[in-house]
């Protein structure tokens, strides 16, 4: 796999680029370097007056460029509005465009390479398109006081439109465009005072795709129709880890339209002239599998062994070691009688609506990918070691992606390298579209793992935590990293480690432990909070009750001893709106819960009622605190799909397998949910002057323990183990 | 084997074989896109196509019965149909990818139910899954395109200036 890059493999590249390219194939990547910069190489990048972000058409049209890719999240409307601020544009003739894949200049400054995720789209390029922006309004500007020999102090600029009042002259950015271009850019622009904002905060920030996604012709990777293209199916193995031993395409062949079968290291691969033929070829297959190194266990002998770490049942080992996440005092010296839990939290899988796909060309020096990309950096990478090329010369086209909640982001490129596998088969630059379907999307693996935690707290003689012990047993997300793996795993404990209650608790032990799993996992939207949130959430609410206490006034006396000043703001924002502690409508009872989470704070308070022992929602009143809110409306719409997320993975969500085989197959056995399930979500933002921080997965966590605290309260009886509702 | 298909009111020849489902012939023969894959098993609604004005999953519809049906796809709506435009108001879609199955079952409902019901809502776009969860828009959207008044706001508070 880590084959060496050869001299002779890559045309025109210096022996140092070559020596570059080798080394991140090795897979020895981005520590100690300039990833960005090494992961350009070969990169073809050329832009306007106005730089990598913005380009102005000749008809005054703005678009911004954006590294990062929408598959739902409402991002390009945000990361627009940012540049249109402070350019004072025309917020109708501002459109956008997905940048290609260039990490020298559109790497995520927060990770280094070109990439999205951890909610962080609008916070990392927040100081980067205001400065963006402002550079481009000043370039007009100085442009205008030079043609009407004012002072440029003078000049003002609206909706594209730059005027100077004195002389009465004004133009737009179409009329002034040619001069503005050769205007030399400041080096240090001058941003607007925040509370000048015409544009961001305010509700006219809505989506710019909403058309084009409501008329069939948004363009997904499934859509990509190019000449002479095939299209491929894989049959992969049953179980994780398991290899092709031998296959019969015979039957597969006489499938018409079926052009070719391959063997490929995921499986073998069917291609053909259309998708219903490479399916039909790809069923009449045979193919017998290597099962030597496959994970042959079932999801409860897994979780089973978790529950026997955790217990002590099952030792700790010189490999396999408890690393602590918070620490501080004696536990030894915890007294009284202690409150216990357990939770158990099953594999998810990401199930997006658009299966995982991918569209890829390859030739001689040449490779092109035109998909759904949401980490460009690897996925050239990955590609790059397949096809021996420099990874800045594999040229992506990113398109829209029917979803991804973590799925398309993957260290591998999992999907991506098979697609690059068989159009390296097919070659000649020929496209190749993989496709797969939902069974196969479901069975691929790469679930949010499967979780234990156990949680044992001490109460001091006022009903508030006096020790709290945690431990928390799963699979590592993080190896495999091509940053290197990390001495401590934080996606797994983010949320409890740095948890408000555990600042708040003077004796604390939190201790986790990692085995080794052969089932593929991954972050999945709110990762380390989807099962942290409802550890923690859950436990206080069974702690307030012991202490006698309302939960809202218990959380609200360990956020002030905690000085969580913005977890209280929405705890109380959320409790105004519900008008809690009043009761609600007949039938319905209400939970709460509160979790921080991509570095802003959400509360919710869920109207609950058990309908033949299924949880059925209400209202659900949301508060976040996100810093500076740019689009309130798609804040909104963040939490109201956050939420259904979390809930559907809540009420029904479970991947289990059977000997090691995933159990699930379609929507019929892993349940979604489904309209008449939603709740109303009701967003309220705090009000704030910080710089934005998190909209798309912190609305995901905190429904699930909301809902269990709901039942909690109305029945007596707590929740350990999601789904709710069992299979 | 060439048969003729009655697609947003054009007759139009297809050489797939009978069995083909019909959003296989629509997206990779006669290259109308919009309608799109998500299940294979009538699971989802993303590929709903309006057969004689009734909401159908393409995905499980073979050709073979369509020769005297009328197909009406997403592209048959134009962009500008009461019910797009009310999705765009509300800013309805997230990724977007389920929603030409969304609107076509929304559309396939106001024909039949001009003032639909919650309940005729839940009926009709229960088969409707999007895992963005856009279901609170989706039924605001459908009350908006049907003149009656949403159930809240479609416009979130914006935050007061600080």
């Amino acid at each position: 796999m880590n084959a060496p890059v050869k001299p002779s493999d890559v045309a025109g590249a210096t022996r140092r680029e070559v020596v570059v390219a080798a080394t991140l194939a090795s897979g020895a990547l981005l520590v100690g370097c300039s990833p960005g910069d090494l992961l350009s190489v070969g990169a073809k990048s050329e832009f306007g007056a106005f730089g990598p972000f913005i380009r102005i058409d000749p008809n005054g049209v703005v678009t911004v460029v954006s590294k990062h890719i929408e598959f739902g999240q409402g991002n390009h409307a945000g990361l627009a509005a940012i540049v249109a601020e402070e350019l004072d544009a025309d917020w109708s003739k501002v459109r956008v465009e997905q940048a290609p894949a260039i990490a020298k200049v559109y790497a995520n400054t927060g990770m280094g390479v070109q990439g999205t995720g951890g909610s962080s789209a609008i916070s990392n390029s927040w100081d980067q398109l205001r400065k963006a922006g402002a550079s481009a309004k000043a370039m007009f500007v100085e442009a205008a006081a030079n043609k009407w020999n004012a002072p440029a102090g003078e000049i003002t600029v609206k909706d594209s439109v730059v005027s100077h009042a004195g002389s009465s002259k004004s133009a737009t950015f179409a009329e002034l465009l040619p001069d503005a271009a050769k205007v030399t850019p400041p080096t240090t622009p001058t941003l607007k005072d925040p509370k000048t904002f015409t544009l961001i905060g305010t509700d006219r920030v809505r989506r710019k795709d909403s058309q084009a996604k409501s008329d069939g012709t948004a363009r997904f990777t499934q859509d990509v129709q190019l000449p002479n293209m095939l299209v491929a199916m894989v049959a992969h193995p049953p179980r994780f880890g398991a290899k092709v031993a031998s296959f019969d395409a015979a039957e597969a062949k006489k499938v018409p339209g079926v052009v070719e079968v391959y063997e490929i290291p995921s499986g073998v691969a069917v291609v053909a002239e259309t998708t219903w033929a490479a399916k039909q070829g790809r069923d009449a297959l045979s193919v017998k599998w290597n099962e030597d190194a496959a994970e042959k266990r079932s999801s409860d002998a897994i979780l089973a062994s978790y529950k026997d770490l955790a217990s002590g049942k099952t030792p700790a080992t010189d490999k396999l070691k408890w690393q602590a996440f918070e620490s501080k005092g004696d536990i030894s010296k915890a007294t009284g009688e202690a409150f216990e839990a357990t939770y158990d939290f099953p594999y998810l899988a990401h199930a997006t609506m658009e299966p995982m796909n991918c569209v890829a060309q390859v030739s001689m020096g040449k490779a092109k990918l035109t998909f759904g990309s949401q980490i460009p950096t690897l996925d050239q990478l990955n590609t790059a070691k397949v096809v021996a090329m420099l990874p800045g010369a594999v040229e992506i086209e990113t398109l829209f992606a029917g979803g991804s909640f973590g799925r398309r982001a993957t260290f591998q490129s999992d999907y991506v390298v098979e697609c690059v596998e068989i159009a390296k088969k097919v070659g000649k630059d020929r496209p190749v579209k993989l496709v797969w379907t939902r069974e196969d999307d479901m069975a691929a693996g790469y679930f949010r793992p499967l979780v234990h935690h156990t949680v044992k707290v001490t109460l001091d003689k006022d009903g508030y935590p006096a020790s709290w012990r945690h431990r928390i047993v799963t699979q590592s997300i993080m190896k495999g990293s091509p940053m290197g793996v990390p001495e401590l795993d934080e996606t797994a404990v983010e949320g409890a480690k740095g948890s408000p209650y555990l600042k708040a608790t003077p004796i604390v032990d939190g201790q986790l432990i990692q085995p080794e799993v052969r089932v593929p996992v991954l972050w999945w939207r709110s990762v380390g909070a989807t099962h942290t949130a409802f550890a923690m959430e859950h436990t206080i609410d069974q702690l307030a009750k012991k202490a006698g206490k309302d939960p809202v006034e218990y959380r609200r006396a360990l956020y002030t001893k905690a000085g969580a000043n913005r977890h209280l703001a929405v705890l109380n924002l959320a409790a105004e709106k519900a008008g809690w502690p009043n009761t609600s409508a007949d039938g319905w009872t209400r939970g709460v819960a509160v979790h921080e989470s991509f570095g802003s704070v959400v509360a919710q308070i869920a109207e609950v009622k058990l309908e033949g022992g299924v949880p059925k929602l209400g209202k659900v009143v949301t508060a976040i605190d996100c810093g500076t809110a740019i689009s309130p409306d798609q804040i909104a719409a963040q939490m109201e799909g956050g939420t259904c997320y979390g809930l559907s993975g809540a009420l029904f969500g479970q991947v289990t397998l059977k000997d090691g085989t995933v159990e699930q197959t379609n929507f019929d056995t892993y349940r979604v949910l489904r309209n008449t399930e939603a709740p109303t979500v009701e967003t309220h933002i705090v009000p704030s002057g910080n710089a934005p921080s998190g909209v798309g997965e912190p609305g995901t966590p905190v429904i699930a323990p909301a809902v269990a605290n709901a039942i909690f309260a109305m029945t007596g009886k707590p929740t350990s183990s999601l789904p709710f509702v069992k299979a | 084997m060439a048969m003729t298909l009655d697609v947003n009111g054009k007759p139009l020849s297809v050489k797939a074989a009978p069995d083909t489902p019909l959003l296989w012939v629509l997206r990779d023969e006669l290259k109308l896109t919009g309608t799109k894959y998500g299940c294979g098993v009538a699971q989802c609604g993303a590929c709903t196509v309006l057969i004689d004005g009734q909401p159908t999953r393409s995905c499980v519809t073979p050709i073979e019965g369509l020769a005297a049906a009328k197909i009406s796809t997403i592209e048959s709506l134009g962009g500008a149909h009461p019910v797009q435009a009310a999705w765009v108001k509300h800013d309805v879609p997230q990724c977007g990818y389920c929603q030409s199955g969304q609107i076509m079952s929304a559309v396939a409902l106001l024909n039949q139910t001009p003032k639909p019901s919650d309940a005729d809502i839940d009926g009709a776009m229960d088969g409707n899954i999007c895992r963005c969860g856009t279901y609170q828009r989706v039924r605001a959207a459908i009350k908006d395109a049907a003149g009656l008044a949403p159930p809240v706001p479609v416009l979130p508070v914006a935050p007061a200036k600080v």
